[in-house]
């Protein structure tokens, strides 16, 4: 056996040296990859790093409380208080919506649909509407709310353009999210006697929160972000001195009302650096962007922190 | 088959002395068939599974499934319960009678089937709940929510699988997952008696546990037999020598479908089976 072996590998007798050629070119390869991947994580941390770092220096001695709180003025640096106040707004309203139509048609596309031409073409409009450019939402929603339903710019027309926008999005993801608890989890609440919707109610939807929240949070960053398509929706201008007593929500100048103009701060952003004049104009577009950075972060959190104890509440006692 | 909307009182069925079982009818009365399958086949799609099976489980006792991998035991098992019905392009021929009441028909509600039968799957699967959480899912489901119901329920169920004096300081602290394997299984145990079963359908339930925690399900199960039904499939023929009163050894033809090939007491299945299959299988000649 012994020589058999010895016949087969090397027959010179020359033992290979542990230090050997044959090995350089792949360990050369394995150092190359490390490398590069720890180089390419770096990369982007760098990016993310280096957008947050610029802004908080740009934004350095402008950003206060009373930027924030205030409205924006003619003569002074002023603040940002109503597009702020606009873009939660606008947030929370697209969400009302999205978020549980989203929900429902993951659930249905996961749990119900089966695997047919009408679930292929749903999976399709997914896809192609996930990939429309945002513009193109933003004049759909300019011919079909703003002058079709005679609804001029308002909040309730950028909220629904959004959520054309989202919905596959928010759909595919709580689909993938619900998809991905296991089998085995189904299997033993129906052998329990659990009908089919007590079990999608009582265990995979507790179980899928976690990816549940990545939908909300991925959607929520896509509706804060968005300018293009609020801005033939939700309007472009300055907006007024809101009264926040006013609670009257079907009146147009009560900030509560979906049937009002809404800029946000990224239109507003946009809107200050493409046309804006004021002396202070480049401190608020900083500012902004800080505060929009800033609101992204606080909102992912946010959502992890709600989503980490919705999950122990709807599993646990 | 109507659902019961009103969820019985929280006692599990009391267990009934009962003269020791020295030697088991196999030709029992009828009064006492609590499962009669009648020419029963199983295909996926064009597969067929599970071929022309016809037997009968007595009350209250243990019936073993034994056979090789691919010989269709599990696939049998599932469709006392129908879990079957959840596997896409699978389809059930011939009647399984639950108290002689086929359960196959179309009409009969799989929700109710599967409160009377329940199981216990191979793998254990609490849910990632709290310990009492997952005894009272499913009497929860059932529209139970008396607060004082639901604890006696859960106190009566763990302590019946033999878990309450490890778990009952930490109920509603511990998650269901936070216990070892053994543990786990039994916990399962106990949130299948908790919705008050008559059969009880285990899939190898001691195949993924260590041989101590094994020994304590074979116990558990002795003890359980006294007031259940149960079903259970084993790769592990000491343990179906161990436990059950009844073997039915199942195998796969030449076109890889199980069959049964005989059913007897498991003390004659074990020393003196009829078939040379059964033989040579469990002298260890093959699978």
């Amino acid at each position: 056996m012994t020589a058999n072996a010895g016949s087969i590998g090397r027959s010179s007798g020359a033992k290979p040296s542990l230090k050997g050629k044959a090995s350089r070119g792949s360990i050369l390869a394995d150092r190359a990859a490390t490398v590069v991947l720890w180089g390419t994580g770096a990369l982007v941390l760098l990016i993310l790093g280096s957008i947050i770092l610029h802004f908080a220096m740009a934004a350095w001695g402008v950003v206060s409380l009373s930027f924030i709180l205030d409205n924006p003025s003619q003569t002074t640096l002023g603040g940002i208080m109503p597009v702020l106040w606009n873009s939660i707004y606008m947030l929370a309203l697209t969400m009302l919506i999205a978020v549980p139509v989203g929900l429902l048609g993951g659930i249905y596309m996961a749990e119900y649909a089966g695997d047919n031409i009408v679930t292929g073409a749903i999976r399709f409009a997914e896809e192609s509407i996930s990939s429309v450019p945002s513009i193109v939402v933003g004049l759909f929603g300019l011919i079909l709310f703003v002058d079709d339903f005679h609804w001029g710019f308002t909040a309730l027309a950028g909220a629904l353009a959004l959520t054309f926008f989202n919905l596959p999005l928010m759909t595919r993801l709580s689909e993938q999210a619900l998809r991905a608890v296991p089998q085995d989890e189904r299997s033993a609440s129906l052998a329990l006697g659990a009908t089919k919707w007590q079990t999608i109610r009582h265990v995979v939807v507790p179980l899928a929160i976690p990816g549940l929240i990545t939908g909300v949070i991925l959607t929520a960053g896509r509706v804060f972000g968005e300018a293009a398509v609020l801005l033939f929706t939700a309007g472009i201008g300055t907006p007024p001195h809101y009264n926040f007593m006013n609670l009257d929500i079907t009146n147009p100048t009560s900030p509560w009302s979906p049937f009002r103009p809404a800029t946000t701060l990224s239109v507003y952003i946009y809107k200050l650096n493409s046309e804006g004049l004021g002396a202070f104009k480049n401190q608020i577009v900083d500012g902004s962007a800080a505060i929009l950075i800033s609101m992204v972060l606080i909102f992912n959190l946010g959502a992890r922190f709600v989503g980490r104890v919705l999950s122990r509440k709807l599993t646990a006692s | 088959m109507p659902i019961t909307a009103v969820y019985p009182e929280p006692v599990l069925r009391r267990v009934e002395v009962t003269a020791p079982r020295a030697a088991v009818q196999v030709a029992a009365r009828p009064a006492d068939i609590k499962i009669a399958t009648e020419h029963v086949s199983i295909s996926y799609g064009d597969k067929v599974a599970v071929r022309d099976v016809s037997l009968t489980v007595q009350d209250r006792s243990i019936l073993a499934l034994i056979g090789p991998s691919g010989s269709g035991k599990s696939t049998f098992l599932r469709c006392f319960n129908r879990m079957n019905d959840l596997i896409p392009g699978a389809s059930v021929k011939g009647e399984v009678c639950l108290d002689g009441e086929n359960v196959m028909e179309a009409d009969v509600s799989v929700v109710e089937l599967r409160r009377r039968v329940g199981m216990v799957f191979q793998r254990p699967n609490p849910f990632p709940m709290s310990i009492y959480e997952n005894v009272a899912y499913g009497p929860r489901r059932r529209g139970l929510n008396d607060r004082r119901k639901l604890n006696d329920l859960v106190e009566t169920s763990l302590k019946r699988a033999a878990l309450w004096d490890e778990v009952k300081d930490d109920l509603r602290r511990k998650s269901g997952l936070a216990l070892s394997g053994g543990q786990q299984q039994r916990l399962c145990i106990a949130r299948v008696l908790a919705t008050d079963p008559e059969v009880i359908l285990m899939d190898e339930p001691a195949s993924a546990l260590d041989p101590v925690s094994t020994l304590r399900i074979e116990e558990l199960m002795r003890e359980l037999r006294e007031a259940y039904t149960i079903v259970i499939v084993t790769h592990n023929m000491q343990q179906a020598a161990r436990v059950s009163d009844v073997t039915a050894f199942f195998t796969m033809a030449d076109d890889r479908a199980g069959y049964l090939v005989e059913v007897g007491p498991t003390g004659q299945i074990f020393t003196r089976p009829s078939e040379q299959l059964t033989e040579d299988y469990i002298s260890g000649r093959f699978g």
